[in-house]
């Protein structure tokens, strides 16, 4: 691929998404854009770019947007930082919210689903303490086709073994075919809505708990900075965020300071969950 | 050093299991039939049982549950790894008293995922 091809490509993906492609990830370029440019009768990335010079087609550019930035995910991703979101982050915010009983959740680049319905499967688990309470989690993408399987909920046999607990699976899915389903019960406890990271999302009102985990690593500094910002906008001044386990905000953004003693959690510096620690 | 068996009638899965779980530094031990696992639990019992269900002279299944009701029997954490992929035999071992279940065909990814579910890694 020639170097001029690249920059149209990269920086129609840069624009719209946030996610920096040096030249290194050509390869990730061509695997995942070649099958889009045959999708449309072209025969290689060089005719796909001179499509994109030619008409400047706005539906191509979103298709070629969600092809690249659709990422690997799996139920209970890493584990560590759900036993800290039940163990610690959810006592202190029912605590801080006994009075108005509600708790509102948003899963940013949510990909397929596995990282929200891994947090209702785990409010369920807790249906004791929830008893009463109304919970809002709502789970947002830039790509329709990872939210279309997302709503779904229809998982292969790889992708439920990767982290889910052999008890939730017989508790939470059903077989269908080939694929497990998870239960509308659950569906039922998680909204998707397509939502770009870059976009103004105030209108999206304030949440207790945001989970935007590795997605930062694939942004440069500016699109991180921009991200977290907007993050901040939405979130409580004692809500928790939670990052991927190599992701900070340190020298980022110092709207968001980390909470001492939970790693990955990340709060105000306006305040913040760590006031309400013991 | 943590200690495994491998029980399964393939040559063939038993070695692709063992390259996985030598890799995660466990002490390895290897068994064809759940007769023969259960000479080896006699001897000692292993920390973890990587077991499959379909074998000659006493399948995984049976195994499991002789092994539960034997002394000593309720120490290692079984995980079964089987071509039986529906809910009814899920179900079944789970109830018999094992720890948690692989679907066949498997990967080291679904291997450490379930071998840290149980506690071993």
């Amino acid at each position: 691929m020639n170097s001029q091809d690249f920059q149209l490509l990269s920086s129609i993906v840069r624009d719209r998404s946030g996610l920096v492609l040096t030249e290194e990830k050509v390869y990730l370029l061509e695997s995942r854009l070649t099958p889009l440019a045959r999708q449309r009768g072209m025969n290689n990335l060089e005719d796909l770019a001179n499509e994109l010079r030619r008409s400047n087609d706005e539906r191509l550019k979103e298709e070629i947007t969600e092809a690249m930035t659709t990422n690997e995910t799996f139920f209970f991703r890493d584990t560590k930082p759900f036993d800290i979101f039940r163990e610690h982050v959810l006592p202190r915010l029912l605590e801080a919210r006994s009075t108005r009983k509600t708790l509102r959740i948003w899963n940013a680049a949510c990909s397929t689903g596995q990282e929200p319905y891994s947090v209702a499967m785990l409010l369920k688990e807790e249906a004791a303490r929830m008893a009463g309470w109304r919970v809002e989690i709502l789970a947002t993408d830039i790509s329709n086709e990872v939210l279309e399987k997302a709503k779904a909920g229809l998982y292969s046999q790889f992708e439920v073994q990767r982290g889910l607990p052999i008890q939730l699976l017989m508790k939470y899915f059903q077989q269908v075919g080939e694929m497990w389903q998870i239960d509308s019960s659950i569906r039922a406890m998680v909204k998707f809505q397509k939502k770009n990271l870059l976009e103004d999302l105030t209108h999206l009102g304030t949440f207790d708990i945001v989970f935007c985990r590795n997605v930062l690593i694939y942004f440069d500094h500016e699109m991180k900075a921009r991200v977290l910002n907007q993050i901040n906008k939405v979130m409580a001044d004692d809500g928790a965020l939670f990052l991927g386990g190599a992701e900070t905000v340190l020298g980022i953004c110092d709207a968001l300071k980390p909470v001492q003693g939970l790693k990955g959690v990340y709060t105000s510096a306006a305040g913040g969950m760590i006031a309400a620690a013991s | 050093m943590t200690s495994c068996l491998i029980v399964d009638d393939s040559k063939v899965v038993r070695m692709v299991a063992r390259r996985i779980l030598e890799d995660l530094k466990f002490e390895i031990l290897e068994a064809a039939d759940g007769k023969e696992a259960m000479d080896v639990c006699l001897k000692g019992m292993p920390d973890v049982i990587l077991l499959d269900w379909n074998m000659p002279v006493m399948s995984g299944i049976d195994f499991l549950r002789t092994l539960r009701s034997t002394e000593g029997g309720d120490i290692p954490k079984v995980v079964f790894c089987t071509t039986e992929n529906d809910m009814a035999h899920i179900r079944e071992a789970m109830t018999a008293g094992a720890n948690e279940y692989i679907m066949k065909p498997f990967d080291r990814a679904i291997i450490e995922a379930k071998f840290s579910q149980v506690e071993v890694l």
